[in-house]
C-alpha cells in the first residue's frame, strides 16, 4: 500500500506503526468548547479523532462543523458520515465541504437506526448503502468524478474508513463482509468494541486467511467499561455487541469505587494481548463521555508517544 | 395483496357524525383478505355507528354495500344512479379505493375507514407482514428472493449491518434480519459466493423518488 493522501492518519499506518485513533461525541447543543475542550485531553495522544454522526440517532452538533473546529485547533479529524440522514446529493456535498476545510479521513456508515434516538417518528434515507459511500468517496477522489458523472474540481483528498462488526451475526459473513468492502475500496477499518478476544482473533485469522489484512488496515475498536452496570448494559442492550459472561462478572467482581479503573485495566490488557495480532494495524479507542481516560490508556498500553515528523 | 387495518370506530364516527345519511363502502379484494374492509366489517362497523347514532338522539341512516373491487371503473360504476342519496360515504377499501371514489363522484364527501399499511401476506390468521415497496425495478434475483428494500429497516443493499443479532434486526426482536433471511437461502441455493458481488447505487427514479407514478401499456391499451 502506498500513501494515496495528505491524510497523517494513512502516513501512520503506512509507516508501519500500530495507529491510535479515538472519538468525541459532539454536543446536543451549539457550544464549541464542548467538542475542542474534549480534544484538547486526548490531542497528544492520538493521531486522529474521529467525531461520530449524530450516533444513536440522537440529533447534535453536526460531524462536519465539530472536524472543522478540530481542524482549525490544528487536529487531525476523522468525518463519520452516515448514510440514514443524507441522499446522495447531500453526501457528495458534505465531502466536497470537508475536503475545502482539508479533511482528510472519512469513515463511511449505514447509521443506527432513527428509532433509537430522539426522532423515532422521523424519515430515513438510505438513498446508498455504506459500501456505495465507499465507492462515492473513491470514486470522487480517484477519478475527480461526481456520481452523476460530471468532473470535480479540486476532488476530495480522502483516506477512506469504513467500520466493521466482527461480532454481529451471521458471522459467517462477516469476513466476507469486510472483503466487499474492500473491493469497494476501503482503506482502513476501525471494528465494533472488542470484548469477545477468542471470537475477534477467529474474525482476524479467516480475514488473514484471505489476505484481507494487506489490503486494509484494521483498528481494533476498544472502550473501557466505566462500570459494571455498563458492562451489563453494552452485553444486553446494545444490537450487535459481544460481551462474554466472564468479563461482566470480572467488573462486577470489584467493588463499586474500583470498577472504572477495572474497567480501564481490560482494555489495556486487551490493546496488549491484540497488539501482538497479525492484521492489527492499530486501535481505535472509544472511550463514550470518558476521553480524559484515553492518555491513561494509551500510555499503558506501550502506545504513547505518537510519532512525529512524518 | 394491499393490507391495511381497520381504523379505531371513535375516528370514523369523528369524521362523519355530522352527516345523517352516510353509505359505508366495502372492496371484495386485498381488505376483504386481510379482514380490514370486507363485507363483514362492512357490517360490523355499520353496526356499531347505528348504535352511536341512536345513543345520542340522531336519527341517522346507514347503508351498506360491497363492491367487488373500488380500484376499478367497472365496478365504481354500481354507485352511479345511488350515490347522490348520501351526503358522505365511507370507503373501507385501500387508499387507492378512497381515492378513485373520490375522484369518480367529485361532489360527495368521502371518508377512509381503514389505514392502508403496505403489500404483504398473511402469514397466519390476524398475522400480515411486509414483502414489497413498489420501488419499480426488481432486484430479488440478486437476493435469493427475499427483498432487501421492504424488509431491511435500512433497506440496505449490501447488508447486514452490524445490528444483526442472531437472525432478528436491531430494531425489534420480533423483526427477522432480511439480510440473514438472504443468506440462508443463498446457502441453501449453493449461491454464497453470490454475496460477495456489490450491489451497484440504486437508481431509486421508479420508486416514490421519481414522482407519482404510471405505467401505460401500448400493447394492451384500447
Amino acid at each position: 500500500m502506498s500513501v494515496k493522501t495528505p491524510s497523517r492518519l494513512e502516513k501512520v499506518l503506512d509507516s508501519g506503526q500500530l495507529a491510535v485513533t479515538s472519538e468525541c461525541g459532539p454536543p446536543r447543543g451549539s457550544d464549541p468548547e464542548a467538542i475542542t475542550r474534549k480534544a484538547e485531553m486526548i490531542k497528544e495522544h492520538v493521531d486522529a479523532i474521529n467525531i461520530t454522526d449524530n450516533q444513536t440517532s440522537v440529533t447534535r452538533l453536526s460531524s462536519l462543523a465539530s472536524c472543522i473546529h478540530l481542524k482549525l485547533m490544528g487536529l487531525e479529524p476523522i468525518l463519520q458520515m452516515v448514510v440514514r440522514d443524507r441522499n446522495r446529493i447531500a453526501l457528495q456535498s458534505d465531502i466536497l465541504g470537508a475536503a475545502s476545510f482539508d479533511i482528510h479521513n472519512i469513515l463511511c456508515l449505514s447509521g443506527d437506526h432513527q428509532t433509537f434516538g430522539d426522532s423515532p417518528q422521523g424519515q430515513n434515507v438510505f438513498d446508498l448503502d455504506s459500501m456505495q459511500l465507499i465507492q462515492t468517496v473513491r470514486l470522487m477522489r480517484d477519478e475527480g468524478k461526481f456520481l452523476g458523472g460530471d468532473p470535480i474540481k479540486r476532488p476530495p483528498a480522502m483516506f477512506v474508513g469504513a467500520a466493521a462488526n466482527p461480532f454481529a451475526d451471521p458471522f459467517e459473513i462477516r469476513v466476507p463482509r469486510l472483503a466487499k468492502k474492500i473491493a469497494a475500496g476501503v482503506e482502513f477499518i476501525q471494528t465494533q468494541c472488542i470484548y469477545n478476544l477468542d471470537k475477534f482473533e477467529l474474525w482476524m485469522k479467516q480475514a488473514r486467511d484471505r489476505g484481507l489484512h494487506e489490503k486494509v488496515y484494521i483498528l481494533a475498536g476498544v472502550t473501557p467499561f466505566k462500570s459494571a452496570g455498563m458492562a451489563k448494559y453494552m452485553k444486553n442492550r446494545v444490537p450487535g455487541m459481544d460481551v462474554p459472561d466472564e468479563v461482566v462478572k470480572r467488573m462486577a467482581g470489584v467493588p463499586k469505587e474500583k470498577q472504572a479503573q477495572e474497567g480501564i485495566n481490560i482494555c489495556v490488557e486487551t490493546i496488549q494481548r491484540l497488539k501482538e495480532l497479525e492484521g492489527v494495524s492499530g486501535f481505535h479507542i472509544m472511550a463514550i463521555e470518558w476521553e480524559e481516560k484515553v492518555p491513561e490508556i494509551v500510555e499503558r498500553s506501550g502506545l504513547y508517544p505518537r510519532p512525529k515528523d512524518l | 395483496m394491499i393490507v391495511a387495518n381497520k381504523k379505531p370506530i371513535e375516528e370514523i364516527i369523528e369524521m362523519v357524525k355530522g352527516y345523517r345519511k352516510i353509505l359505508i363502502a366495502g372492496c371484495n379484494e386485498c381488505v376483504t383478505v386481510c379482514e380490514a374492509g370486507g363485507k363483514k366489517e362492512v357490517g360490523v362497523l355499520a353496526s356499531s355507528m347505528r348504535m352511536f347514532f341512536m345513543n345520542e338522539g340522531l336519527k341517522t341512516e346507514i347503508d351498506e354495500i360491497t363492491l367487488e373491487r373500488q380500484c376499478d371503473h367497472e365496478y365504481l360504476e354500481e354507485l352511479r344512479n345511488s350515490i347522490d342519496q348520501y351526503e358522505a360515504v365511507v370507503s373501507l377499501a385501500c387508499g387507492v379505493g378512497v381515492q378513485f371514489m373520490a375522484e369518480k363522484y367529485f361532489a360527495t364527501h368521502v371518508y377512509p375507514g381503514v389505514n392502508t399499511c403496505f403489500m404483504g401476506v398473511t402469514e397466519e390468521r390476524g398475522v400480515w407482514s411486509e414483502r414489497c415497496q413498489g420501488c419499480g425495478k426488481c432486484i430479488l434475483d440478486r437476493t435469493a428472493g427475499i427483498c432487501p428494500i421492504s424488509r431491511c429497516a435500512k433497506r440496505l443493499l449490501n447488508g447486514p449491518c452490524g445490528g444483526s443479532t442472531k437472525g432478528k434486526c436491531e430494531i425489534s426482536k420480533d423483526l427477522d434480519c432480511a439480510w440473514q433471511l438472504i443468506i440462508d437461502r443463498l446457502k441453501e441455493l449453493g449461491r454464497l459466493d453470490e454475496y460477495e458481488e456489490i450491489a451497484p447505487i440504486k437508481d431509486w427514479s421508479t420508486e416514490r423518488a421519481g414522482g407519482p407514478r404510471k405505467v401505460v401499456r401500448e400493447d394492451v391499451r384500447q
